[in-house]
């Protein structure tokens, strides 16, 4: 079959199966464009800004698990997808971004909406390409999946000029690829995997601590299992949360700068630690000297560069989290009689004791929304049921403390990179993907307003997305990082002239609801739910000073992480 | 510490330049870098010559590791290798005692005046790099017109292969 390369991309796109493509059309991607309005196999979804391109396709393939594919066209498009390509990098999520590019002819020319595509993109993707022949365009595309998908995943641009997709080829879409440079490892080695066992074994104060990794490589069961079956105290970072449900007995909640007491306690006093798809990042291990200065530890990832890297390793494990777990467990099948009970009780005694410190208590108020209170009705409501984007600040600390997630892939968020405006068009990927689910995006008064342009969209495709906004008129960490380090100099982190978001969303179509009393909290959460087919604003004016506890501050130890202020003597009295 | 790195990457546009944004995106020095296509022209082999601790090498080698481009590498410094450079340097040497001395100066240290004007005369010189920094050393009294020099290029000893 002869087809032109802007029909030989929409072609590989489904025999990729690609269900949805999330673009942005213009100059020198309009042959592209053409070969979509011809078919229907492939839906594309308009967005307002390349950037919620990206972050769609981004929350589509973090809820899905597929990779999220994404059309733009040269220049201002490329440029603009780059901070969405950057928060999937950081995150490890799986993308392919065509781009267009001005005609093979005009390269280097600075020609009208030329811009450097590979050279822009190159340090914030996996990997990419520029295609330079019709007849390499359907190989390169496989190549660009493949490589999303496998190993460490990540996002891949393919830029395309324009007139190479004018040219014709045969198209013939690979069923699979061989790459000589490219062969991720995905078993891990023997040898440690029984070293691991052998040392998870002889453990007096072990923890389990699981990161994103878990969730990619969807190894929910084995974790789980291995978590039950050791009975050890288990924690998650941000990315990992839902990897073990929330409410296993064993889990201790989320660790790092706005973990638990006993999830930060435990880490620092552990003897042995099992990190299981997580990358010791600086939000997580403070600071390196005092991180958990007694244990042996154990790494499961399957990017060797991740291992050693900031923490060093007695056993690393190069492999996917969901193979090596399995094989871990054929290991210690049988052998768990052999753990220390006695020890690894009493190491429970201490956890109790610091889980009974309650690091997560907050004070309810009659007049003033405690934004806490929200997330936990939320919870409450949804049943932990729900798809919960977020973008990122302080309620996204508060949505990943107190919505308690039972399943993976449930908790969509931008942990890497921390972008403001990720949220809301992150939800349309993930109620696309899930259009009988029930999709929140929990959100700031000024995150929001970095991708808002998306509410468009939302109405064009139905997309019945709930929002709630939690509106301090801050941006309320920078602000609490002030009133924290800064002796209170409120240094434009406030929020002046806001727009009415009810008002606001009405305009763009949708349903705005104000709430300003804590008791109409639950009300307007259950009327959204109830409004089945509508998106849904709840704009939530919450207390204007309400701080994330308990806090690491950067630079600090787990032992020195700070409850509430008025609970520090609690604190004091464990550090003594 | 200097360590020389040596890799096998896929012979295409933009390959270099991801190992270059690797260093500098990450941090790490490099002292030298060199590229070219080898018997296999899809292939290009690249000597890079770097420092710091063991814990930053290994990093350096796993990072490398996972460009997509990069098909094998080798830390040759972790062995016996072998590790050459090229000298091309410029000299004036438009006296008759100029020309004798560099004359005698080249011959000592194996290299050939190759190019030759009444004022200059241009030196190639190969070897370990502490032979050319010796070389660089003894013209100390000469006045250098331009000196050129390759960056390591390196090869393991005996049974020590890189191939793809």
């Amino acid at each position: 079959m002869i087809l032109s390369g802007a029909d030989i991309v929409v072609n590989c796109l489904k025999d990729e199966g690609v269900e949805y493509i999330f673009g942005y059309p213009g100059g020198a991607a309009l042959h592209i464009y053409d070969a979509i309005y011809n078919q229907e196999a492939v839906k594309h979804i308009l967005v307002r800004h390349e950037q919620g391109a990206t972050h769609a396709a981004d929350g589509y393939a973090r809820a899905t698990g597929k990779p999220g594919v994404v059309l733009v066209t040269s220049g201002p498009g490329v440029t603009n997808t780059v901070t969405g390509l950057a928060t999937a990098n950081m995150d490890s999520i799986p993308m392919v971004v065509i781009t267009g590019q001005v005609p093979s002819g005009l390269i280097g020319d600075d020609a009208f909406q030329e811009v450097d595509t590979v050279g822009v993109t190159r340090p914030c993707v996996k990997h990419n390409f520029l295609v330079k022949d019709v007849k390499k365009i359907a190989e390169t595309i496989k190549k660009a999946f493949y490589i999303a998908m496998s190993g460490r995943p990540g996002p891949v641009v393919v830029d395309i000029p324009k007139d190479v997709t004018a040219e014709k080829a045969e198209y013939f879409y690979p069923d699979k690829i061989q790459m000589r440079s490219y062969q991720p490892r995905t078993r891990g080695h023997n040898k440690m995997i029984k070293k691991s066992v052998e040392l998870l074994l002889g453990a007096k104060k072990p923890i389990i601590y699981t990161g994103g990794g878990a969730i990619l490589a969807e190894a929910e069961a084995p974790l789980t299992e291995l978590v039950d079956k050791c009975g050890f105290p288990s924690t998650s970072t941000l990315m990992g949360l839902g990897a073990i449900p929330a409410t296993n007995r064993n889990f201790l909640g989320m660790l790092g700068m706005h973990g638990t007491y006993e999830a930060n306690m435990a880490m620092y006093h552990c003897d042995v630690m099992l990190a299981v798809g997580a990358r010791f990042d600086d939000r997580v291990t403070g600071d390196l000297d005092k991180f958990a200065p007694n244990a042996r530890i154990i790494h499961i990832d399957i990017d060797p560069s991740s291992i050693g890297k900031n923490v060093a390793v007695e056993v690393p494990i190069v492999g996917d989290c969901k193979s090596v777990l399995e094989d871990m467990l054929k290991v210690l099948d049988g052998k768990t009689d052999s753990i220390d009970r006695p020890a690894v009780d009493d190491w429970w005694k201490t956890v109790e004791s610091w889980k009974a410190v309650d690091s997560l208590q907050y004070d309810m108020d009659d007049k003033l929304i405690k934004p806490q209170y929200v997330i936990q009705k939320l919870f409450e409501i949804t049943n932990g049921d729900a798809f919960v984007t977020s973008d990122v600040g302080q309620h996204q600390m508060w949505a990943a403390q107190y919505y308690h997630f039972e399943k993976p892939r449930r908790w969509i968020n931008s942990g890497g990179l921390g972008t403001m405006g990720f949220g809301l068009p992150a939800a349309m990927g993930v109620q696309l993907g899930f259009p009988d689910d029930l999709v929140v995006c929990i959100t700031g008064d000024a995150s929001i307003q970095m991708c808002l342009q998306e509410l468009s969209t939302c109405l064009q495709y139905n997309l019945p997305i709930k929002i709630v906004n939690l509106n301090n008129q801050y941006m309320g960490m920078v602000r609490q990082w002030q009133e924290f380090f800064y002796d209170r100099r409120y240094s434009h982190s406030y929020m002046d002239a806001l727009p009415d978001f009810v008002k606001l969303s009405e305009s763009y179509g949708h349903i705005g609801i104000r709430v300003d009393d804590p008791k109409d909290v639950e009300g307007a959460i259950q009327e959204a739910i109830s409004l089945k087919n509508r998106l849904v604003f709840i704009d939530v004016m919450t207390d204007p000073e309400e701080n994330v506890y308990p806090m690491i501050a950067a630079g600090k130890g787990h032992n020195e992480i700070q409850l509430k202020p008025c609970r520090n003597e609690v604190e004091n009295r464990e550090l003594a | 510490m200097k360590r020389v790195i040596s890799l096998l990457l896929e012979h295409e546009p933009g390959a270099l330049a991801r190992v270059a944004g690797l260093f500098t995106a990450r941090g790490y020095n490099i002292e030298s870098l060199t590229v070219a296509p080898t018997e296999d022209p899809s292939l290009a082999r690249m000597t890079i010559v770097t420092t710091g601790t063991d814990a930053i090498i290994e990093q350096i080698t796993k990072q490398l590791n996972k460009l997509v481009d990069v098909v094998k590498l080798r830390s040759l410094s972790d062995g016996r290798y072998l590790g050459r450079e090229l000298l091309l340097v410029k000299v004036e040497a438009s006296t008759a005692d100029q020309r004798n001395e560099m004359q005698r100066l080249v011959s000592i240290f194996r290299g050939r005046v190759i190019d030759v004007t009444d004022a200059t005369y241009t030196i190639e010189m190969t070897g370990h790099s502490d032979k050319v920094d010796a070389f660089l050393l003894a013209l100390n009294d000469v006045e250098l017109i331009e000196v050129v020099r390759s960056g390591i290029l390196g090869i393991g000893r005996g049974k020590k292969i890189l191939r793809a």
